[in-house]
């Protein structure tokens, strides 16, 4: 007894921290490659871009510091605003999606035969690559041979070649935009309607309610973590407008279609840019607006959770 | 113990040392030469210049054409090849300023490339010392389809008024003056170059690419004054901010547009669309202020040493092999272009020809205008060119913007 008593000891010893802390420690072990990987990543590349905003620096030479003239000279350069406009307008159009996506995820939300075929058909888009959208909305309003085109010169007679036009090429992107990312509101709500309860549906019935009434107060409130994901996505989505910026238009007609993603990319990495310093300070602007959205939604989740919890 | 490792460390050094010049060895070459025909050239190219010097093998990285020109910001810092293909002129300036390329005008001078390369020195010249080794250049000009401007009864335009004439009766004849595609903005930069080397010569175009002239400068006024002139009648086809410049190829083949001022890589697409050779004529883009002599745009493809290289010894070779007359003529036989060496065979091609003849009695030639003009001073102002065809009423805005840009760059 004794003998083996003392053997065990030293077993005993090593273990009882784990076992003592083995609940509050598990978590952390499982999150540490996660924490580890957004540290690196995330976190880390967040500060070193505003560091490198502060300096005048080609990428492969010295660097100059600068302090706030990246940021002054920002203020002071039209393109920033063409952009930062262009960025609001993005925003603005883009939060079509959710109740585009949102009427036909109502409509599609039905059992008929062959319903699994449309509902896919409608969440095609989606799947596809974003440069391809870009690509078949160029050829679409493509001046001579688009369908687009070729519509508006039956319709008014005079075409216009909206990715020409300064006025409407904007417009034009953000119709691209809005194709797939109504199909993916439109999934998000799916899924939302599939856990609408039928009680309650029964209970509205049974008081009255139908049509537009039974949407905005029976059916919309329980959608509400639904519509809150295809917010944030949207909201995202618009401000990382960056592929179909690329492949449709390359920012022209001179410039007047570019976003501050797609600027940023232009001065620090492109062909003609590699002013590093200079698209870090873009990229710092954009992270801050990002930022009032983000902690907005992250607020909201807390107070939720709070509440709900 | 620790003596006899570090001589034992030394004498591996030393051997080392002894044994590379000895051995040669493996040169490494990176290029981004993916299109068909330069990369047969690169690769017979290689082949002969491994034929011609046994003992030394290449080894060859070929990059994606867009790909190529981040990823050489990388391998200059990061791992230096042997080798690397890039551009003349102010292209390769900042390269040469944070001290990425090797200065090589000792190949130059036992080579005697100062005489056999002459019309490329200039370009390949900065602070006094030569940065790299000229292989092909091209010309440009314009292009116009030889059956509609004798359909038309027009005779190849020489001067301004000329032209400005045969825009008038091709547009009232329903066909578009000039094919132009300025999506991806560079081709303005051609007309930009034209204009302005025609209007105020060569001496003043380097000068103000360079940075040193306003853009608020009355004379450049003068050249955008010029060039609405064209733009104002509407003399270019429509939409061109919509089209890449092979887009507007097509209207050119169907004969809705009857001038083309491109490249000369242009005619293979040409070509390829369906037009037989003698459709397809070449000119010497027009005199404008009288008795200016006239310079060309001949851009110019080069390869280089980086700094970093390992294998500096055998690199020099290689670019000395690149420069000789019989290299450069097989090479741009298979590339289409224009040899570079001076003592190269004439190209056989109808419009190399032309184009040989018209560059080799050029009073000077300019490289383009986004390798003359520093990149972001190219980018900023192909932009404004491109504003300036779609809205040329705009023109002081814009050169206010563009100066804006150029006091920036040169403060």
């Amino acid at each position: 007894m004794a003998n083996s008593a003392t053997i065990a000891l030293p077993d005993v010893r090593t273990t009882t921290y784990w076992r003592r802390n083995q609940r509050r420690l598990a978590p952390w072990l499982f999150l540490a490659p996660g924490v580890f990987m957004f540290l690196v990543y995330v976190i880390a590349p967040i500060f070193q871009s505003i560091w490198i905003s502060f300096y005048d620096w080609d990428g492969i030479g010295a660097k100059t510091w600068i302090g706030i003239g990246n940021y002054v000279e920002l203020f002071d350069d039209d393109a920033f605003y063409t952009s930062l406009q262009n960025n609001i307008l993005w925003l603005v159009l883009y939060m079509l999606a959710v109740p585009a996506g949102l009427f036909i995820a109502i409509f599609l939300n039905q059992t008929v035969t062959g319903i699994c075929i449309y509902k896919s058909l409608f969440f095609f888009p989606f799947v596809i690559s974003q440069v391809v959208v870009g690509l078949i909305f160029s050829w679409f309003y493509a001046p001579g041979f688009g369908l687009f085109y070729l519509f508006l010169e039956e319709v008014t007679g005079t075409p216009i070649a909206i990715l020409a036009d300064e006025r409407f090429v904007t417009y034009g992107i953000i119709a691209a935009g809005l194709w797939p990312q109504i199909a993916y509101c439109m999934i998000l709500y799916l899924t939302g309607l599939n856990n609408v309860s039928p009680d309650q549906i029964e209970a509205g019935r049974l008081d009255g309610a139908k049509g537009w009434r039974m949407l905005w107060h029976v059916i919309l409130p329980q959608l509400k973590p639904a519509t809150f994901i295809a917010v944030v996505v949207t909201v995202i989505g618009a401000l990382r407008s960056f592929d179909l910026v690329s492949i449709m238009t390359d920012g022209g007609p001179y410039g007047s279609s570019r976003v501050l993603s797609f600027y940023m990319y232009e001065q620090a990495l492109s062909e003609y840019g590699f002013r590093m310093g200079y698209g870090a300070a873009i990229a710092v602007v954009l992270f801050a607006i990002m930022m009032v959205f983000i902690s907005g939604f992250i607020w909201r989740m807390v107070r939720d959770e709070r509440s709900g919890g | 113990m620790k003596v006899l490792l570090k001589s034992a460390l030394l004498g591996a050094a030393a051997g080392m040392l002894l044994a590379a010049p000895v051995l040669a060895g493996e040169l490494v070459i990176n290029t981004d030469t993916t299109d068909p025909a330069p990369k047969k050239a690169f690769e017979d190219l290689i082949s002969d210049f491994e034929a011609a010097n046994p003992g030394i093998k290449v080894k060859w990285n070929n990059f994606d054409h867009e790909g190529y020109k981040s990823s050489i910001r990388n391998f200059l810092t990061a791992d230096a090849p042997d080798l690397a293909n890039w551009y003349a002129g102010n292209r390769m300036a900042p390269f040469v300023k944070a001290g990425l390329f090797e200065d090589v005008s000792d190949v130059w001078k036992e080579n005697g490339l100062d005489d056999t390369l002459k019309s490329a020195a200039a370009s390949m010249t900065i602070d006094g010392k030569k940065w790299g080794v000229p292989y092909t250049y091209y010309q440009w000009g314009i292009y116009y389809r030889k059956d509609i401007f004798e359909k038309q009864g027009i005779a190849v335009p020489k001067t301004w008024d000329e032209l400005k004439a045969a825009c008038a009766k091709l547009k009232a004849a329903g066909i578009a003056p000039f094919a132009i595609g300025t999506k991806p903005l560079w081709p303005t930069g051609g007309w930009f170059d034209y204009m302005d080397l025609r209007v105020n010569g060569y001496e003043f175009h380097m000068d103000l690419t360079a940075g040193k002239v306003p853009y608020t400068d009355p004379k450049v006024k003068a050249v955008f004054a010029k060039w609405a002139e064209l733009v104002k009648p509407g003399y270019y086809v429509k939409n061109h901010a919509a089209l890449e410049w092979q887009d507007a190829v097509p209207l050119f083949v169907q004969g809705k547009a009857a001038m083309y001022l491109m490249g000369n890589f242009a005619v293979d697409v040409m070509k390829n669309g369906g037009l037989k050779p003698e459709q397809i004529g070449f000119m010497q883009f027009p005199e404008i202020t009288p008795g200016l002599p006239m310079a060309e745009d001949a851009p110019t493809d080069t390869i280089h040493i980086p700094s970093g290289a390992k294998n500096k010894e055998d690199a020099k070779k290689f670019l000395a092999f690149l420069a000789k007359p019989e290299t450069q003529t097989k090479m741009n036989a298979t590339l289409g272009q224009l040899p570079v060496n001076n003592k190269s065979e004439k190209p056989n091609d109808p419009f190399l020809e032309q184009g040989f003849t018209m560059l080799s009695n050029a009073y000077a030639l300019a490289q383009f205008y986004d390798r003359d003009a520093s990149a972001e001073m190219a980018k900023a102002g192909m932009e404004g060119f491109q504003q300036f065809m779609v809205k040329p009423d705009n023109v002081d805005k814009i050169l206010d913007k563009l100066e804006k840009t150029r006091a920036r760059l040169n403060k």
